[in-house]
C-alpha cells in the first residue's frame, strides 16, 4: 500500500509487519516453558496451591 | 491535625490523606458554588460531603486504634485482612439486586412503554445505563475487588498491602459507582456505551484503580510462597487492562471545569474503533479475565481437587492475553471503519475460540475425581454451570463475529440474548457461586445457612435465563429475518413497526425470566444474611461440606 518508498516508510511498515512474529515467537516460548519436562513438578505442585493453605 | 503523643503517632497515610480530603473537601464546595448545572453542582456537593465524612473516619479510626498497626502475622499465621473483602461483598450484593431490579424495570418498559411515565429521570434512555452499569461494574466489580483481595492474600500466605490503601480502594469504588449512577438518572453522560461517566468520575476512577493495582501488586510482591498462582495472574491482567482501556477510550475536554460536559478527543471511526477496542476487552478483560481468576481458585477449592492441568492454565492465560485485544472490530461489522480491521476483528474473533474452550476444559475437568459433588453442593454446582455457560457464550461469541452471521444479528435481540446468556449464565452464576463460599469463609462461618436456599436460587435462576436467552435468541432472529425480507416487486415487506409488534411476546418471557433470576438474588442475599447473622464460628478448620437434604 505504500506509495512511495521512503526510509520512513520501510521502516514503519517493517515495525507493524516485525510485530507479528515477535508475538508469535513469545508464545511459542511460553507454550515451551509450558511443557518443559523438567517444570512438569514445579506445575503440578503450583495445581495444588488453593487446597494447602493457612 | 496529627497529635503526637510518646508512643502512638499518625502514619504518613493517615495524615496525609486526612489533609488531602480536607483539601478535596474545600474544592468541592468551591465547585459546588461555582457549577455550570445542576447535576454538577450535586455531585460536586456530594463529593464534599463524602471528603469531609472520610477525613472524620480517618481521624477518629486512628483515635480508636492502638498504637501499634495490625500485625502482619499471629502465631506464625498471616494475619489476613478481611474488612475490606467483608465490605466489597455486602456491597456486590446490594447493587447486584438494585442492578437486576432496575433490569426487570427497563425489560418492563420494552413490553409495556407506559412504563416509562413520561419522566426524563425513568426513562428507558436514562435507566439502561444504570441497569448496565450497575450490573457490570457495580456488581461484578464489588465481586472482583472482594474476591482478588481474598485470593491474592491466601495464595500468596500474606496480610494484604497497605492499611488504609485497601479501604481507599473499596469505599472510592463505590462512591465512584454512586456518582455514575446518579449522574444517568439526572442525565449526565459521555454516550459512551460502559464507559458513560463523565470526565470528572474518570478521573476518581483511574485514582482509585491505581491505587488497587499498587495494593495487589504490593501484596505479590511481599508474598510468602514463591510461586505466582495462575489466579493472580489473571487478576492483574484485568486490573492492568482495565486501566489501560479506561485512559485510552475516555480521554475528554470539559467545556468547564465547573460542569459536567466535555468532548471526547477521539473522533469520527477513530472515536468508534476506541470505544469498542475498549467495550469488547472490558468484556476480556473484565467480564471474562476477572472471573476466570475466580474459576481458578473457587472451584478446585470448592470441589478440595487440584486444577486439572496448571500447564494448560498458563496457555490459557497468555492465549486470551494475545488474542483478546484485536476482537473489538466485530462490534462495527458493515460500518465505515475500513473492510481490513473488520475482517482482523471476525479472525481474532474466531481464533479466541480455543483459548475459551480449553479454559472451560480445565475448569470443568477440576472436577475429575469429585463429580458426585455436583449432586449434593448447590454451590459446585453453579460454579460448574458457570463454567458451561462460559463455553457456550465463547462459542455462540465467535459465531456471531462471522460477518455474514452477523448481518443477520447485529442490532437485533440475538446480540441481547448472547450477552445476557455471558452475563447471568457466565458472571452471575460464578459470581454468586463465590459469594457463597466467600462469605462464611470472610466471616469466619462453619458453613452457609442453608444449602436447600441456594439449591432453590439455583433452580430459579436457571429457569430464568433459560427462558430470557430463548426469547431473546427466538425474537432476535425473527427481528433479523423481518428487517431483511423483500416482497416480490423488491419492497421491503415489513414496516419497523411491525417488526416491533412481532417483539411483543417474547419481551414479555424476557421481563418474566429477569424477574426469576432477580428473585434467586433475594433468595441468595436472605442465606448470606442469615449466615452472616446466626451461623456458627468456625475454629480454625478448612471449611467441612454438609450433604444436602
Amino acid at each position: 500500500m505504500k506509495a512511495i518508498l521512503t526510509l520512513d516508510n520501510l521502516a514503519s511498515g517493517l515495525v507493524t509487519t516485525i510485530w507479528t512474529p515477535v508475538f508469535v515467537a513469545i508464545f511459542l516460548a511460553i507454550v515451551a516453558y509450558a511443557f518443559w519436562p523438567r517444570n512438569k513438578a514445579a506445575f503440578d505442585e503450583a495445581a495444588h496451591l488453593p487446597l494447602r493453605e493457612e | 491535625m496529627s497529635q503526637p503523643s510518646i508512643s502512638k503517632s499518625m502514619t504518613i497515610g493517615e495524615s496525609g490523606l486526612a489533609v488531602v480530603f480536607a483539601v478535596t473537601a474545600f474544592l468541592c464546595v468551591i465547585a459546588s458554588a461555582k457549577a455550570l448545572d445542576a447535576p454538577f453542582a450535586f455531585h460536586a456537593a456530594l463529593s464534599a460531603a463524602a471528603s469531609l465524612a472520610a477525613v472524620f473516619v480517618i481521624v477518629n479510626r486512628y483515635l480508636d486504634r492502638p498504637a501499634a498497626l495490625p500485625p502482619q502475622e499471629i502465631n506464625g499465621r498471616p494475619n489476613y485482612n478481611m474488612g475490606p473483602i467483608k465490605f466489597s461483598s455486602f456491597m456486590a450484593v446490594f447493587w447486584g439486586i438494585a442492578g437486576f431490579l432496575v433490569g426487570l424495570i427497563i425489560a418492563s418498559q420494552l413490553a409495556w412503554p407506559a412504563l416509562n411515565f413520561d419522566l426524563p429521570w425513568t426513562s428507558f434512555g436514562r435507566l439502561r445505563p444504570l441497569h448496565t452499569s450497575a450490573v457490570i461494574f457495580a456488581f461484578g466489580g464489588n465481586v472482583l475487588i472482594a474476591t482478588s483481595f481474598y485470593v491474592v492474600q491466601k495464595s500468596c500466605h500474606v496480610r494484604l498491602a497497605g492499611y488504609l490503601a485497601p479501604w481507599f480502594v473499596v469505599v472510592g469504588y463505590n462512591f465512584f459507582i454512586l456518582i455514575a449512577g446518579t449522574g444517568y438518572l439526572l442525565g449526565v453522560t459521555q454516550s459512551k456505551e460502559y464507559a458513560e461517566p463523565e470526565w470528572y468520575a474518570d478521573l476518581w476512577l483511574t485514582i482509585v484503580w491505581v491505587v488497587y493495582l499498587l495494593v495487589f501488586l504490593a501484596t505479590v510482591i511481599k508474598r510468602k510462597e514463591p510461586h505466582i498462582f495462575v489466579a493472580n495472574w489473571f487478576y492483574l491482567a484485568f486490573i492492568v487492562t482495565i486501566a489501560v482501556l479506561h485512559l485510552g477510550n475516555n480521554p475528554a475536554l470539559p467545556v468547564s471545569v465547573f460542569g459536567s460536559k466535555s468532548y471526547v478527543a477521539w473522533g469520527g471511526i477513530q472515536d468508534a474503533m476506541f470505544q469498542w477496542w475498549y467495550g469488547h476487552n472490558a468484556v476480556g478483560f473484565f467480564l471474562t479475565a476477572g472471573f476466570l481468576a475466580i474459576m481458578y481458585y473457587f472451584i478446585p477449592k470448592r470441589a478440595e481437587r487440584p486444577i486439572y492441568s496448571y500447564r494448560l492454565s498458563i496457555i490459557h492465560f497468555w492465549a486470551l492475553i494475545f488474542l483478546y485485544i484485536w476482537a473489538g472490530p466485530h462490534h462495527l461489522h458493515y460500518t465505515a471503519l475500513p473492510d481490513w480491521t473488520q475482517t482482523l476483528g471476525m479472525t481474532f474473533s474466531i481464533m479466541l475460540w480455543m483459548p475459551s474452550w480449553g479454559g472451560m476444559i480445565n475448569g470443568l475437568m477440576t472436577l475429575s475425581g469429585a463429580w458426585d459433588k455436583l449432586r449434593t453442593d448447590p454451590v459446585l454446582r453453579m460454579l460448574v454451570v458457570s463454567v458451561a455457560f462460559y463455553g457456550m457464550s465463547t462459542f455462540e461469541g465467535p459465531m456471531m463475529s462471522i460477518k455474514v452471521v452477523n448481518s443477520l444479528s447485529h442490532y437485533t435481540d440475538w446480540t441481547i440474548g448472547h450477552v445476557h446468556s455471558g452475563a447471568l449464565g457466565w458472571v452471575g452464576f460464578v459470581s454468586f457461586g463465590a459469594l457463597y463460599c466467600l462469605v462464611p469463609w470472610a466471616w469466619n462461618r462453619k458453613e452457609l445457612y442453608s444449602l436447600k436456599l441456594v439449591n432453590w436460587h439455583f433452580w430459579i435462576a436457571t429457569l430464568g435465563i433459560v427462558l430470557y436467552i430463548s426469547a431473546m435468541w427466538v425474537s432476535g432472529i425473527l427481528q433479523g429475518l423481518m428487517w431483511r425480507a423483500y416482497t416480490s416487486l423488491g419492497f421491503l415487506e415489513y414496516s419497523f413497526i411491525e417488526t416491533v409488534e412481532a417483539m411483543h411476546p417474547f419481551y414479555i418471557i424476557r421481563a418474566a425470566g429477569g424477574a426469576l433470576f432477580l428473585i434467586g438474588a433475594l433468595i441468595m442475599a436472605y442465606n448470606l444474611w442469615m449466615t452472616v447473622r446466626v451461623g456458627e464460628a468456625e475454629v480454625q478448620m478448612p471449611v467441612a461440606l454438609q450433604p444436602a437434604e
